[in-house]
């Protein structure tokens, strides 16, 4: 019987986690078009999630691309199907690897940066001091973010996408002897506008939840240091955790036939 | 004629987290430009209290009622006119760090009612020379600050929108006698000058007799004895005469384990 108590214990915890966060979701949304509109801190936000880590994404895309053309060459080479390579290596970098491994990175670099500013906040009284000033706490500090996740994601993607393409590019041209134009016309040949498009909005939903995640365990964060540092951690474990499901959903929206 | 009702009236009003009862129908008044003083050991509600009133926490009976009005169930947007006519200064001060000085002093005024930058500076500046704060400090970030500036810019902070009540909570925690002293003078001017109704809660009794004009004790989640600030001495409450006197021995029993 203790075992079906644990059980239910449980289970009775996961339904008040889920239906808090859902709460705290709608209110944060809700937020996101309700005036007054911080567009301040929007931009504030915007540059640090947008502008900030360009180099970590960059480099990223850019030896991703490097290595799977290095593999898919390798690979492919066992059965003379070395002309493979770009087509691979586009649709790899624009379906999957550049929003997965951007959401990723910026889930470790934004996601924890947010719930560790948001935590100290809720536990230096900063944020009980903003309701005393009579703002909003979610209007001022989540809804800000959630927009600003949720536009700078893609464009972080389209940036990776054209610097994974060009790592396959160089390691393709430089390194394995491949003819240019040949390269790129390959590359171009089989990309459709779905590809990209379908990784933009994986992009969208990845940089929703990196913002959601990393406000929602900030803001929910108690106990000092260890409880800021808790909430860091498991901003980033359920920030990846929701990017990797998601992104395995959207596929199966946008391919499954 | 017509009575006027207190600033501030709470009556009755019971909070608990899980099994542990904090506020147990706590009845308190406040006048208007009075100055009250809660005091009371660790844990027996204070905090909580203003956090009651405030809004930041929900209590599950009683009244709060600030300037006749029923704030317990107001929503929050009618809260938020409520927290317009007041100021707060928080124990640890929670100042924005990601803000300089002057922006935080200008905080309220700035997002709580749509004033320009500029002329928020100007009170700001103004409001940071009232707590013995030159120009220059309004520059700074927070975090560059002493303890003692950090109390300062918060007590600017919270008479900058110029409020008809104010909150203390614990202004004199952490610091030394003589900047402790700092600060009381500076309630007690800040005070005067707005003519706002002042609730304060500390356990540091130099600075209850200072600002005080009435003093009430708080002790596990109740008012047991609430007078004018001179007659603390003559209370004849027993756990009133153990606090302000600071003695183990008494009615209040500090729960030790034994070495």
């Amino acid at each position: 019987m203790d075992f079906l108590a644990a059980i239910g214990r449980a289970f009775l915890v996961f339904l008040e986690a889920t239906g808090r966060l859902a709460l705290f979701t709608a209110r944060a949304v809700s937020h996101c078009f309700r005036p007054p509109i911080y567009a301040g801190l929007v931009g504030r936000q915007m540059i640090d999630i947008g502008y900030y880590s360009l180099p970590v994404v960059g480099l990223t895309a850019l030896f991703t691309g490097m290595v799977l053309a290095l593999q898919s060459y390798t690979g492919f080479a066992r059965f003379q199907a070395e002309g493979a390579v770009a087509t691979v290596v586009v649709l790899s970098i624009t379906r999957e690897l550049g929003p997965v491994l951007a959401g990723l990175m910026v889930a470790g670099r934004i996601g924890a940066a947010m719930a560790a500013e948001i935590g100290t906040m809720r536990v230096t009284e900063q944020i009980d001091a903003l309701t005393t000033l009579a703002t909003n706490p979610m209007k001022y500090l989540v809804a800000p973010r959630l927009v600003a996740g949720l536009a700078m994601l893609p464009l972080l993607v389209i940036v990776a996408d054209i610097i994974g393409v060009f790592g396959g590019f160089l390691v393709a041209v430089y390194k394995l002897n491949f003819n240019p134009a040949n390269y790129l016309s390959k590359t171009w040949e089989y990309l459709q506008v779905m590809d990209v498009v379908s990784g933009l909005v994986k992009a969208g939903v990845f940089g929703f939840f990196v913002a959601l995640m990393g406000c929602y365990h900030g803001y929910h964060s108690r106990g000092g240091a260890e409880g800021v540092g808790t909430a860091t951690t498991n901003a980033v474990v359920s920030a990846s955790i929701l990017i990797l499901v998601s992104n395995y959903l959207i596929t199966g929206m946008f391919f499954s036939k | 004629m017509t009575d006027t009702p207190p600033k501030i009236a709470l009556s009755g009003v019971k909070k608990r987290f899980g099994d542990k009862i904090v506020l147990d129908g706590l009845d308190l008044t406040v006048g208007r430009s009075e100055s009250l003083v809660v005091i009371g050991g660790s844990g027996t509600g204070k905090s909580v209290m203003l956090k009651c009133i405030l809004g930041l926490l929900r209590p599950e009976s009683g009244s709060i009622m600030v300037d006749g009005e029923e704030t317990v169930t107001k929503t929050r947007g009618e809260r938020e006119a409520m927290l317009r006519k007041c100021g707060m200064l928080f124990q640890g001060a929670a100042l924005f760090d990601s803000l300089t000085v002057w922006e935080n002093v200008a905080f309220g005024l700035i997002q709580g009612r749509n004033m320009a930058r500029a002329p928020a500076k100007h009170v700001a500046l103004t409001k940071l020379a009232a707590v013995g704060l030159g120009p220059e400090v309004g520059e700074l970030a927070p975090s560059e600050l002493s303890g003692g500036m950090q109390k300062r810019v918060a007590l600017a902070r919270a008479i900058a929108t110029e409020p008809e009540i104010i909150f203390f909570d614990e202004p004199t925690t952490g610091l030394d006698p003589i900047m402790a002293d700092v600060i009381n003078e500076l309630i007690v001017k800040c005070v005067k000058d707005l003519g706002a109704s002042a609730l304060s809660i500390t356990h540091d009794m130099a600075s209850a007799r200072k600002i005080a004009d009435r003093i009430a004790m708080i002790y596990q989640g109740k008012i047991i004895w609430c007078g004018k600030r001179d007659d603390i001495d003559h209370s004849g409450n027993p756990y009133v005469d153990q606090f302000i006197h600071g003695r183990a021995e008494g009615p209040i029993k500090m729960q030790v384990l034994a070495l």
